[in-house]
C-alpha cells in the first residue's frame, strides 16, 4: 500500500496538462511567439485604452484637423481633429473582439454540426452537408453583406453575420477528419469497453480530429478581422463614430492623397494583427500535431 | 435469476445458428452462416481460419459492436450465463460490454487512442463500469499497468511513446481491467514479433488463470492454438467445418480443409523445398458455391458435395466435422 502511494506520488509530478504541453511546444517556435507577443500587447493596449490613450477618441479639435504625426498626436489627427492613436487603440477593442467572438461562435456551431455529420454519416450527413452547400454556394462577402443588411448594422449583428459565414468551413473540416478517424480501431475499442456515442464523439473522436480546426480557427480570426473591417468600410458593420479600424478607413479614404497617415495607421493596425494571428496559427499547428510530440 | 443460471447446465457461452450479413453496394455478403459454439468458464476456444472467414465478425456479434449501417445479425442466438445477448435492450447490453465481455484487438498500433495517455485509457474502462471516483479508477489503472509489466510512472505517457509489445500489453490491461468473464482475443499476437508473442501469450494465460476467464481466441497461427487452447473450431467461409478438442483436431484432423492447413505448415525436421498450400482461394462471401463451400478446392469432392449443404457429423467423443467423405478420407490415410 505504502508502495502504491509512493508510486502515485512520483507519477503525479509527471502529469502535465495538455495545455501546458502545447504551450511549451509553442514556446520553442520563435515566430509563433512573436505573433503571440504582438497579440498579447495588442490585447493589453485594447483593455487599457482608457488609461493609455492621450485623448478621448471622440474629442474633436478642428484647429488641429488632418495633422501628420507629431509629438502631440503620434499618429496624427483625422478630418475632425480626433487623435488617430487614441482611435486605433480603442479600435483594437472592436476589431479583435469581433474577430475572436465571430470565430468562437462559428467554430462552436460548425464543430457541433460537423461532428454529428461525420459520426452518423448516411442521410444525416447528407442533409447537413447540402444545407452547408447552400451557404457556401454564395460568395462569402456577398453573404455577409446580405446578412448585415437584413440584420441591420451594429456590433453583435456583424458578429452574427460573420459567424454564419465561417461556420460551414469548420463543420466541413471536422466532418472530414471525423470520417477519417471513425474507421480507426480505437473507436471500435472504445465501443467495446462500452463508451456511449456521446462519449466516443467528445472524448475519442473530436480530440483526434480537431487540431486542423484549431489552426483553421486561428487563421479565421485574421480573416474575420478583415471581413469585419470590410463590412464597416462599406458602411454595414460598426457605425461611426465608433473607432473600428475598417470604419476609420472609410472615413479616411477620401483624403488618401492629401493625408495618407489617416489610412496608413488603421491599415497598419489591421495588417499587424492579421500577421500576428497567422504566425501564431502556424506555430499552433506544429505544436498540436500529436505525431510531432516528443 | 442468478440462482437459476447457476443451477442450469447451460454452457457459459453458447452461440446458436449465428448468421451475420453485410450489405455492400447492393450485394449481400454472407459473412457468418449458422455458427454453433459453446465455451465453458475458464476454458479457451480457438477460432482458426483464413482471412475473411468471419472470425472477427463472430466476436463482434457477441459484443454487439457490428457497424450500425450495413451489417445485420440475420439469425441465431448468443447466450451468456443464460442471458440472450442478441435480444437484450441496448442499456442492458452496455452493462455487459467491457465488463463481463471484453475484447483484445488485433493491431495494438491502432487500437489505442493517440491523444489520450495510456493510463487514462485504462482508467476510462474502469470508470465506465465500476463507477467510483477518478482517484480510484487511476489507482486501478496503475495496478493494471504493473500487472502487465509496465511501470506505473509511464501512466502519463502517450501510446506513440510505447513499443508495439507494450502497446499490446496496454490493450490487454484495458481488456482485463474490469475482470471480464469472457475475453475475446482477436489475433492478439499477429502484429507482434515472435519473442513478444510468447510474452504476450504467457501474460494472457497468467492473468486468465488468476481470474478464471474464458477466452475466445481468434487466430490463424496453429502454433498459438497448440499452446493456448482447449477446444478448436476451424472456420471456413463463415461456417465451422471442424470442431473438437485441441487433441482431436491436432491428432486426427478430419476435414480436408483442416488436413490441408496442417499440411501447409512446413516441417521443422525435414528439408522441404516447397510449401504445400491448399490450392485455390477462399470463396467470395457474396457468392458462395452451392453445397459444401469448400468443394471447389477439395481433392475429395464428389457430385454429392456440390448439391446440398453438408450437415455437421459428430464422430467419436464429440469430434464434429462437416464433410461427407470422412470415412474415405480416414481409410485413405
Amino acid at each position: 500500500m505504502a508502495e502504491a502511494i509512493a508510486a502515485t506520488k512520483t507519477t503525479k509530478i509527471k502529469k502535465q496538462s495538455e495545455f501546458v504541453r502545447v504551450f511549451k511546444e509553442l514556446a520553442k517556435n520563435k515566430t509563433a511567439m512573436l505573433g503571440l507577443i504582438i497579440l498579447i500587447i495588442e490585447v493589453i493596449l485594447a483593455i487599457l485604452a482608457p488609461v493609455i490613450a492621450p485623448y478621448d477618441y471622440t474629442a474633436m479639435d478642428i484647429v488641429a484637423a488632418q495633422q501628420g504625426p507629431t509629438m502631440a498626436h503620434w499618429f496624427g489627427t483625422d478630418e475632425l481633429g480626433r487623435d488617430i492613436f487614441s482611435r486605433v487603440l480603442y479600435g483594437a477593442r472592436y476589431s479583435i473582439s469581433m474577430g475572436v467572438l465571430a470565430v468562437i461562435i462559428s467554430t462552436t456551431i460548425g464543430m457541433t454540426i460537423g461532428s454529428i455529420a461525420g459520426y452518423f454519416g448516411g442521410w444525416v450527413d447528407n442533409l447537413i452537408m447540402r444545407l452547408l452547400d447552400i451557404i457556401q454556394s454564395l460568395p462569402a462577402m456577398l453573404l455577409s453583406i446580405v446578412l448585415s443588411a437584413v440584420l441591420g448594422p451594429g456590433y453583435f449583428n456583424t458578429i452574427l453575420a460573420l459567424s454564419v459565414n465561417g461556420m460551414p468551413a469548420s463543420a466541413r473540416m471536422l466532418r472530414a477528419q471525423m470520417m477519417k478517424v471513425r474507421g480507426n480501431e480505437y473507436i471500435e475499442a472504445a465501443q467495446s469497453i462500452n463508451c456511449s456515442k456521446f462519449r466516443i464523439i467528445v472524448r475519442h473522436m473530436i480530440p483526434n480530429s480537431f487540431s486542423p480546426n484549431i489552426v483553421q480557427a486561428t487563421m479565421a480570426i485574421a480573416h474575420m478581422i478583415v471581413m469585419a473591417a470590410s463590412l464597416s468600410f462599406i458602411g454595414l458593420g460598426v457605425q461611426p463614430p465608433t473607432p473600428e479600424w475598417g470604419a476609420m478607413l472609410t472615413g479616411a479614404r477620401q483624403f488618401i492623397r492629401q493625408c495618407p497617415h489617416m489610412v496608413i495607421f488603421p491599415g497598419l493596425a489591421i495588417a499587424v494583427t492579421v500577421l500576428a494571428v497567422n504566425l501564431m496559427g502556424d506555430g499552433l499547428r506544429d505544436a498540436l500535431d500529436p505525431k510531432l510530440k516528443h | 435469476m442468478s440462482e437459476q443460471s447457476k443451477n442450469t447446465t447451460a454452457p457459459f457461452l453458447e452461440v446458436k445458428d449465428l448468421a451475420v450479413e453485410y450489405y455492400s453496394g447492393g450485394k449481400v455478403i454472407h459473412a457468418v452462416n449458422g455458427v454453433n459454439l459453446t465455451l465453458e468458464k475458464g476454458k479457451t476456444l480457438g477460432l482458426v481460419g483464413e482471412t475473411g472467414a468471419g472470425k472477427t465478425t463472430i466476436a463482434k456479434s457477441i459484443l454487439r459492436i457490428l457497424p450500425d449501417v450495413g451489417a445485420k445479425v440475420a439469425n441465431g442466438q448468443i447466450s451468456l450465463d443464460g442471458q440472450n445477448l442478441l435480444s437484450l435492450p441496448e442499456h442492458e447490453m452496455r452493462k455487459i460490454r467491457g465488463n463481463k465481455i471484453s475484447m483484445i484487438f488485433q493491431d495494438p498500433m491502432t487500437a489505442l487512442n493517440p491523444v489520450q495517455t495510456v493510463g487514462d485509457q485504462i482508467a476510462e474502462a474502469v470508470r465506465l463500469h465500476n463507477g467510483g471516483n477518478k482517484r480510484q479508477a487511476e489507482e486501478r489503472a496503475e495496478e493494471m499497468l504493473k500487472m502487465v509489466g509496465i511501470s506505473a510512472d509511464r501512466y502519463y505517457e502517450y501510446p506513440h511513446q510505447f513499443s508495439g509489445g507494450m502497446k499490446q500489453r496496454v490493450v490487454i490491461a484495458i481488456a482485463l481491467a474490469c475482470n471480464p468473464d469472457l475475453l475475446l482475443a482477436d489475433e492478439p499476437t499477429t502484429a507482434l514479433d515472435v519473442t513478444i508473442q510468447a510474452q504476450v501469450l504467457d501474460l494472457i494465460a497468467e492473468l486468465r488463470q488468476k481470474y478464471n476467464t474464458a477466452m475466445l481466441l481468434i487466430t490463424h497461427d496453429m502454433g498459438v492454438v497448440a499452446t493456448t487452447c482447449d477446444d478448436v473450431a476451424v472456420i471456413y467461409a463463415g461456417n465451422i467445418i471442424e470442431y473438437g478438442t485441441k487433441e482431436q483436431i491436432f491428432d486426427h484432423p478430419t476435414h480436408p480443409y483442416t488436413i490441408g492447413l496442417f499440411a501447409a505448415i512446413p516441417s521443422m525436421s525435414e528439408d522441404e523445398e516447397w510449401l504445400h498450400p491448399i490450392e485455390g482461394l477462399p470463396p467470395d462471401p457474396a457468392a458462395l458455391p452451392e453445397g459444401c463451400a469448400f468443394h471447389p478446392r477439395c481433392p475429395y469432392a464428389t457430385e454429392e458435395c456440390k448439391k446440398q449443404p453438408i450437415a455437421m457429423q459428430i464422430t467419436k467423443d464429440g469430434h464434429q466435422c462437416r464433410c461427407c467423405c470422412m470415412e474415405q478420407i480416414a481409410k485413405g490415410e
